[in-house]
């Protein structure tokens, strides 16, 4: 039977160890929603989004509320929507009209993101994925619950790189159509290589054409309880600190088990995965650079960041992948900027930089994120960015992704405020050399040789 | 069965338990076990208890409990035992 030092300990990680389910998200097939008219076809994913996850916020808020353990946020991914527009849409304002309708849909529910207004676009673009890449700043303009992701490379085909250069363009055009708000569309906004068909995580969450008809995919989180259990073995060996992290990814990872198969029974939608993540938030405690620290660094980025990071993500993936039936989606430590007080921390002190962090995407499980940059960085610069990022996944057969802001009327040493869940970022200088001619070759990179083992 | 952990934490005083336990009886909760341990100067008791019988809801009785904790100046919270045992035990 339980015990009551179990008891208090689990109780603990929440009342001061911030220890939450970060999200539930139910993954909606939209692909028989597609129709000649535009109407019809936007009535068509209304109803659908609203039939299937009409319980989705109370069914994870009854969880929470018996299990004692808070269920931050309930979401919808759903198919990419440039595979369900194709056939209606003819202008970025057809997709736009698309992306209102997702918006209501999400309001109706209550959720607090949709995610799934995509493209993959890998290889090529077909003439819709042009079309919903190009309506992305309006449509982030104008609506106020959507996420939208482009994957634009993989180790399988290469990157694409005209849709990496249009991207480069269309991330600037986001930040000013949204400059009223800090360029705040830019963080809605994710440029993907290798992403996952079952990420339930925002801004990339897409339900890829892999997936049944729905889904229920859990995210979970707990970088402050991390934090707490290295805090009681400070000094003692690599070993120890290991086998720490995984006994504590572990327990963590058990309540997100529990918690997507009990939505998952209550709603009557199938478990997909559980996405073992360390995902910060602004709230001290919460943070991810924090536990870097406690590993014995200084700050986030001082020589040693990239190994401690690479050792902390794999145990956490060690110690999860036995405590979940079926592990998927992103699953390592996230390194948002703007989301992380020790992040933030790091960045202001001059500890941490856009370079470092780059190496340190090598070896968890995303990429450049929530990071902001001078609203002037040149369309191209964002471009090499983002190839840089594409070719460190797709050489290393993991998934990256830049979320950057080119914060309109920012410049270096000014702080940018995105709220809530974003947090808040001070803007970091970019490297000022060009990469115009690179990105402006046409074509796409092919893929790395180890597309040829099979 | 139906096991619902039941914690209280809080300043100890006179009569925490049988106010919590009256609740119980008056609501058909029967008690299994309860133990009880001080952490940093405050009173921590844990019971588990059987809700396969009790005659509101899971969120009711949770809610009704939570009040007659800060009645008496004590934190009361309901969980499902399922969860401590999906953590601690494989």
């Amino acid at each position: 039977m339980i015990n009551i030092n179990e008891v208090i300990e689990t109780n603990s990680m929440v009342s001061e160890q911030t220890l939450d389910v970060r999200t539930i998200t139910m993954g909606i097939n939209l692909l028989e929603c597609a129709d000649r008219d535009l109407e019809v076809c936007c009535k068509k994913i209304y109803d659908k989004i609203t039939s299937y996850a009409r319980d989705l916020v109370a069914t994870g808020n009854d969880i929470s509320r018996e299990i004692g353990i808070p269920i931050v946020n309930k979401r919808v991914s759903v198919t990419p929507i440039a595979l369900v527009g194709g056939a209606c849409c003819h202008t970025p304002e057809d997709y736009v009209t698309i992306a209102k309708t997702l918006d209501r849909a999400a309001k109706e529910i209550g959720i607090n993101f949709l995610g799934g207004y995509s493209a993959i676009v890998s290889k090529g673009m077909t003439r819709s994925d042009e079309l919903l890449i190009r309506s992305i700043p309006q449509a982030m303009k104008e609506t106020q619950f959507i996420c939208s992701s482009i994957n634009v490379g993989s180790t399988k085909t290469g990157i694409n790189m005209d849709a990496v250069r249009l991207m480069g363009e269309i991330i600037k055009e986001t930040a000013e159509a949204t400059k009223e708000n800090d360029s705040l569309g830019c963080g809605k906004l994710v440029v993907l290589c290798n992403a996952p068909d079952d990420n339930p995580f925002m801004a990339g969450a897409f339900h890829g054409v892999s997936e049944a008809d729905a889904i229920i995919n859990v995210g979970v989180s707990g970088p402050g309880v991390v934090h707490h259990a290295l805090k009681g073995i400070r000094g003692e060996s690599f070993e120890v600190l290991c086998e720490t992290i995984k006994k504590t990814a572990f327990k963590i990872t058990r309540v997100g088990q529990y918690v997507a198969q009990e939505a998952s029974r209550r709603l009557g939608v199938p478990f997909g995965i559980i996405d073992l993540s360390l995902a910060p938030t602004p709230a001290v405690g919460d943070s991810v650079a924090d536990i870097l620290c406690e590993i014995g660094l200084e700050k986030a980025g001082a020589p040693g960041t990239t190994a401690a990071l690479a050792l902390l993500n794999d145990q956490v993936k060690k110690g999860g992948v036995m405590a979940s039936s079926y592990v998927g989606g992103l699953s390592g430590a996230f390194i948002p900027v703007s989301e992380d007080q020790g992040m933030i921390d790091a960045v202001e002190c001059g500890a941490l930089t856009l370079e470092k962090l780059e190496a340190m995407t090598c070896v968890c499980s995303v990429g450049l994120d929530m990071i902001a940059i001078p609203g002037e960085t040149p369309a191209s610069t964002i471009s090499g960015i983002i190839a840089d990022e594409a070719a460190i996944g797709m050489v290393n057969q993991k998934t990256t992704a830049v979320r950057i802001i080119p914060v309109i009327g920012k410049n270096v040493g000014d702080t940018v405020e995105f709220g809530g869940l974003l947090g808040y970022a001070p803007v970091q200088p970019v490297n000022r050399f060009s990469c115009e001619a690179f990105v402006n070759r046409k074509g796409r990179i092919p893929a790395p040789i180890h597309s040829f083992k099979n | 069965m139906n096991k619902t952990i039941i914690t209280v934490v809080g300043k100890d005083t006179t009569g925490i338990i049988a106010k919590v336990c009256t609740y119980l009886a008056e609501n058909s909760i029967n008690i299994l076990d309860i133990s009880q341990t001080i952490v940093q100067g405050y009173f921590n008791m844990m019971m588990i208890v059987d809700t396969s019988k009790m005659k509101h809801s899971f969120a009711e009785t949770a809610t009704a409990l939570e009040q007659l904790g800060s009645e008496i100046g004590v934190q009361v919270k309901c969980q499902r035992e399922e969860i401590f045992e999906k953590m601690h035990r494989i």
